[in-house]
């Protein structure tokens, strides 16, 4: 049989033979090719429904991968730079879940700094992992974490010699990056893993003008979100490992809790992703950053407005910056990041990812144009001319040192709780999750005891317009907490 | 052989004209540019297979974009038309005397070039010293200008494809920005009859009434635009435009108009009353 390069799709070639072959359906899914769902074959098209299918002979088996999707995985570890990788099909959120219980048991350490994503606080209450915080540096004026300092890892490690794992954001959301090689020395030295979360890093791996991709700087796991600069559809991601993760292993750990009826949408479009990454990667994103240059240049010229680069790059705690990313500081006019982000959707039409109390990030990528970024950019002009005001007053953002009392699972799970009304919690042990959405990071874990510094900060996010997720009481009037004895 | 032109007005209605020879067809970074000879209309502009002007009646679009402001504002020295590669406005412009300077702002060369070869009636006026192109987006241009023009005239192109931009809030608020405190800026405004054309018409009067305090819609009949019922948008930080149009004073200027008077002036913005209820709803 010929080699396959980077030029195959195994799963997009199985797929298209498939529907050459005619073949009469009497499997799963019901709607048969599209025929029994009128209504929603003409919403998604026919092409797509057609290729909505279960996994069958000539299409392989996601949980048990033999050959197309085997092939198509390891087509993707090459072109990562992994000894393998996974096909995920339930978002990164599942691949960093995967990555955690394969490396953390019930009461394992794992180093972790505190602005990692919710489903790592999530794997964590699923293992019984118990987590020790770093507390990643702030920048005080933008108000965002960052990543973590080199001495506060070698401290934590040295403090913690029975940890398992520690855990990077490679990079974080704003697209700060931590001395990843240097970690992985220390962390290797003291015979733990790295666990690298990559859900926005995607296209490091494709280019040289951009930080160190984890998997070629020697992490072990790393997750990495397809979807996001990759390409591929929503909830489709990728999971990779170095060889001294043991892929039986891995593969049990996922299908412990993932679907067994993978959807070959989401697999195709994982596949084509990677090849047109590993074909011309290098070309789109070398565009994708003139674009975003062109961009912090104009807004820089606005006035007022911040769009930082690698000027605030410092040699450790930003040890390194995604130049992809179009992180715009605003509390400079008078206005949280989330009102210029609520005021562009709702006065522009124009949606961004996300603002916090301090900063825009616009997502750009393969599908932008230039011409849809000069409406951002004066789109921007305007929202400066017509609604500044003065910025003092506004919340200097600190970084809330969090004070873990039980470990996630001991506090999620107690029998011991109660609700208390928001405002009467302090002191307390917090028992639910409270996340600033977005960008999705908590504020309160379980086990974690409530403040007034925590309280004062969720009151003032609410005020600007974020959403408070995760807790049982959606509006939060109450917080579930440890009963007092 | 029948060779015929036809621009689709609807996904259900479809508008033809005979062609006698295809004069040129171009494709650039923006959009296919082709150029068509035709018995009854002379020569025809498209893009994107949507027709931008012929010959015949383009002095009706032009005239109107242009005379109706210039008669509230007979003295403006500075002018700015973004859009318009054709030439045709800048053109109904350059007859006013006192006009120093007319920017022109069009992001799309190819189609200046073809139109200066192929249509020299609207396009001549790309070469008189008065006027100084611009190749690039005109959301870009405006962006850096403060109280610099007494006059915008956005003479783009539908609001689906290249023009997008120029469709937006912050366009038009970049064009208040642009504009002196007695300014005036005119747009391209589309036609209120056939449902999508009506939707972006709704949209933009929503948008550029929200960025002036003075926004007033005026119409034309253009025979070969979709329906034939077409509108534009008058839009002025101090200026209103039948009040304060100064009609004796442009009457000495003697400019000689072919579809313009001062009694039609006023009466474009006499709009029919389903009209008047789109305008309305979004006020």
């Amino acid at each position: 049989m010929k080699e396959l390069t980077q030029e195959n799709a195994p799963v997009l070639e199985a797929l298209e033979k498939l529907k050459q072959m005619r073949i009469v359906p009497f499997d799963v899914p019901g709607h048969k090719r599209g025929r029994g769902n009128k209504i929603l074959t003409d919403f998604l098209g026919e092409k797509c429904l057609s290729v909505d299918v279960n996994s069958m002979k000539p299409l392989d088996n996601l949980c048990h991968p033999v050959s197309v999707i085997r092939d198509a995985e390891d087509l993707a570890a090459k072109a990562f730079g992994a000894e393998h990788a996974f096909f995920m099909v339930g978002g990164t959120t599942s691949s960093v879940q995967a990555m955690i219980l394969t490396v953390c048991k019930r009461g394992d350490k794992i180093i972790l700094p505190r602005n990692v994503h919710r489903s790592v606080i999530n794997a964590m209450i699923l293992c019984g992992a118990v987590p020790v915080y770093i507390n990643p540096q702030m920048d005080k004026m933008l108000g965002i974490s960052l990543g973590m300092g080199i001495a506060d890892v070698k401290k934590a490690i040295l403090e913690n010699p029975d940890a398992k794992a520690v855990f990077v954001n490679n990079p974080t959301y704003y697209g700060i990056c931590s001395n990843l090689k240097e970690i992985i020395k220390t962390a290797h030295a003291g015979n733990m893993f790295v666990l690298a979360d990559e859900a926005h890093g995607t296209h490091f791996y494709f280019s040289d003008k951009l930080p160190t991709a984890a998997m070629r700087a020697g992490a072990d796991m790393a997750a990495v979100s397809l979807h996001k600069s990759g390409g591929s559809l929503t909830q489709s991601s990728m999971l990779f490992i170095n060889d001294k993760i043991s892929e039986g292993y891995v593969r049990q750990i996922i299908n412990l809790t993932q679907t067994t009826s993978g959807s070959y949408l989401l697999m195709a479009s994982l596949d084509i992703s990677r090849r047109n990454l590993a074909l011309s990667g290098r070309k789109v994103i070398d565009s994708v950053i003139d674009l975003v240059e062109y961009a912090r240049g104009e807004i820089n010229n606005i006035g007022d407005y911040y769009a930082y680069s690698r000027e605030k790059i410092n040699g450790d705690s930003i040890y390194d910056f995604d130049i992809t990313k179009l992180s715009v500081y605003t509390r400079s006019i008078g206005l949280a990041g989330i009102e210029v982000y609520d005021l562009l959707r709702d006065e522009y039409d124009i949606q961004t990812e996300f603002g916090d109390l301090a900063n825009l990030l616009a997502y750009v990528s393969i599908g932008d144009r230039p011409r849809d970024m000069e409406r951002l950019v004066s789109a921007l002009s305007e929202i400066r001319r017509i609604y500044k005001k003065d910025s003092s007053g506004m919340l200097e953002a600190e970084y809330i040192s969090p004070k873990v009392v039980l470990p996630p699972q001991d506090a999620f799970y107690t029998d011991r709780e109660e609700a208390v009304l928001l405002d009467e919690s302090v002191g307390r042990i917090c028992t639910e999750f409270v996340m600033c959405y977005p960008p999705g990071i908590p504020i309160l874990a379980p086990g974690e005891l409530v403040t007034a510094q925590v309280l004062e900060y969720i009151h003032y996010a609410m005020e600007k317009g974020c959403q408070m997720t995760g807790p049982e009481d959606m509006k939060l009037k109450h917080l579930n907490v440890m009963a007092e004895k | 052989m029948e060779l015929w032109f036809t621009e689709k007005h609807t996904p259900y209605v479809q508008f033809s004209i005979k062609i006698e020879k295809q004069l040129y067809a171009g494709k650039s970074e923006f959009q296919r540019i082709d150029i068509l000879e035709s018995r009854e209309f002379g020569r025809i502009l498209t893009l994107d297979g949507y027709l931008m002007l012929t010959e015949k009646d383009e002095f009706i679009y032009h005239e109107m974009i242009t005379h109706v402001p210039m008669s509230v504002l007979p003295h403006a020295h500075r002018v700015l038309i973004i859009g318009g590669g054709d030439g045709g406005t800048a053109r109904e412009i350059l007859r006013y005397k006192t006009v120093e300077s007319i920017d022109l702002v069009d992001i799309d060369e190819m189609v200046a070039d073809a139109c200066r070869r192929y249509i020299p009636q609207t396009a001549a006026s790309l070469d008189d010293p008065r006027v100084k192109c611009h190749f690039e987006d005109g959301l870009k241009y405006i962006r850096h200008y403060e109280n610099e023009y007494d006059l915008i005239i956005v003479d783009s192109t539908d609001p689906f494809g290249p023009g997008e931009g120029l469709f937006t809030k912050e366009f038009y608020g970049n064009c208040y920005k642009a504009l002196k405190d007695d300014g005036i800026m005119v747009n391209q405004h589309e036609s209120p009859f056939y449902p999508a054309d009506s939707y972006a018409m709704q949209r933009a009067h929503k948008r550029i009434f929200a960025s002036f305090p003075i926004s007033r819609i005026y119409q034309a009949h253009i025979p070969t635009y979709p329906s034939g019922h077409w509108l534009f948008g008058f839009a002025s930080k101090k200026y209103h435009p039948i009040i304060d149009a100064r009609w004796q004073e442009w009457k000495k200027l003697a400019i000689k108009t072919r579809y313009y008077n001062p009694k039609l002036h006023a009466g474009a913005f006499a709009l029919p009353t389903y009209v008047e209820d789109i305008v309305r709803e979004v006020e």
